[in-house]
């Protein structure tokens, strides 16, 4: 079966590309990612602050409800062109991750699919693997369902 | 090796060692401080925090006289075994955003 959502990573490299097809309209899958009431949504997280446009900045804040941690990220919208691209910077406050730059493009296939390619560039190639390593940084429950299947697995 | 594997990932199965190593990957900590996190108690950290350093994802630092918990990056395993997990991750999370704008494209037809 063909996996929808696709992940490279070469050996020896400081970036990533991760690309998904979407049963959405282009429009659809960009609104998303730029109005705060969908990102809250579908990450999960609470939005502080999204100005979707050049140079506008993002302050995203998760609660883990396993402890008392507040996840905190953030960055600056670089580049913003509707439907087409986002590049941005992503930043995990308090984490030894450095800043990432992000470069999402969004194509339409036909009018009710779409395509993300999304670009990941760490500062180093170390900070990648050591984020790589860490799948449950982000996606804490989401990771965990997956985990919990291989743990059942292997017992 | 294989059941240092299985305890790698049984270890991170649990919620609340997966957030002591969230907490420790940013800085290094005492147990106490890391205890202070919790709603649990101590003894119940202390037992997570002898799990997560047998299956050296943890690694203890003497500092005085305070241990001092610190990730143990080389402990984790090559990056390979854990891109499938990434993945999972990044699939879980679209399928969330397809069925969320889904939703509203439905609702908006209407």
């Amino acid at each position: 079966m063909e996996l929808k959502t696709k992940v490279h990573a070469e050996d020896g490299r400081q970036d990533i590309t991760i690309t998904r097809e979407f049963d959405l309209p282009v429009d659809l899958l960009f609104k998303a990612y730029v109005e705060a009431e969908f990102v809250e949504q579908w990450m999960g997280t609470k939005v502080i602050k999204l100005e979707s446009k050049k140079y506008g900045s993002y302050e995203f804040e998760t609660h883990n409800p396993q402890a008392q941690i507040t996840l905190r990220m953030g960055g600056t919208i670089h580049d913003l062109v509707d439907n087409q691209k986002i590049v941005r910077t992503f930043e995990m406050a308090g984490a030894p991750y450095g800043v990432q730059l992000e470069v999402y493009e969004f194509e339409a296939l036909t009018d009710g699919t779409s395509k993300l390619n999304m670009h990941v560039i760490y500062e180093s190639g170390a900070q990648r693997d050591q984020l790589l390593k860490m799948p449950f940084r982000q996606g804490l429950n989401m990771a965990h369902n997956r985990l919990e299947e291989i743990v059942s697995k292997l017992k | 090796m294989m059941n240092l594997r299985r305890d790698v990932f049984q270890a991170i199965a649990d919620p609340t060692r997966r957030a002591i190593l969230l907490l420790v990957a940013s800085q290094s900590l005492t147990a106490g401080a890391i205890a202070a996190n919790f709603g649990t108690a101590r003894p119940t950290v202390s037992k997570h925090l002898q799990i997560l350093t047998e299956c050296q994802l943890l690694q203890q630092e003497q500092n005085g006289r305070e241990i001092y918990y610190h990730i143990n990056a080389k402990g984790m395993k090559e990056v390979a075994d854990f891109i499938e997990p990434f993945r999972q991750m990044w699939d879980d999370r679209f399928n969330k955003l397809e069925s969320v704008m889904k939703l509203y494209q439905t609702k908006n037809r209407k």
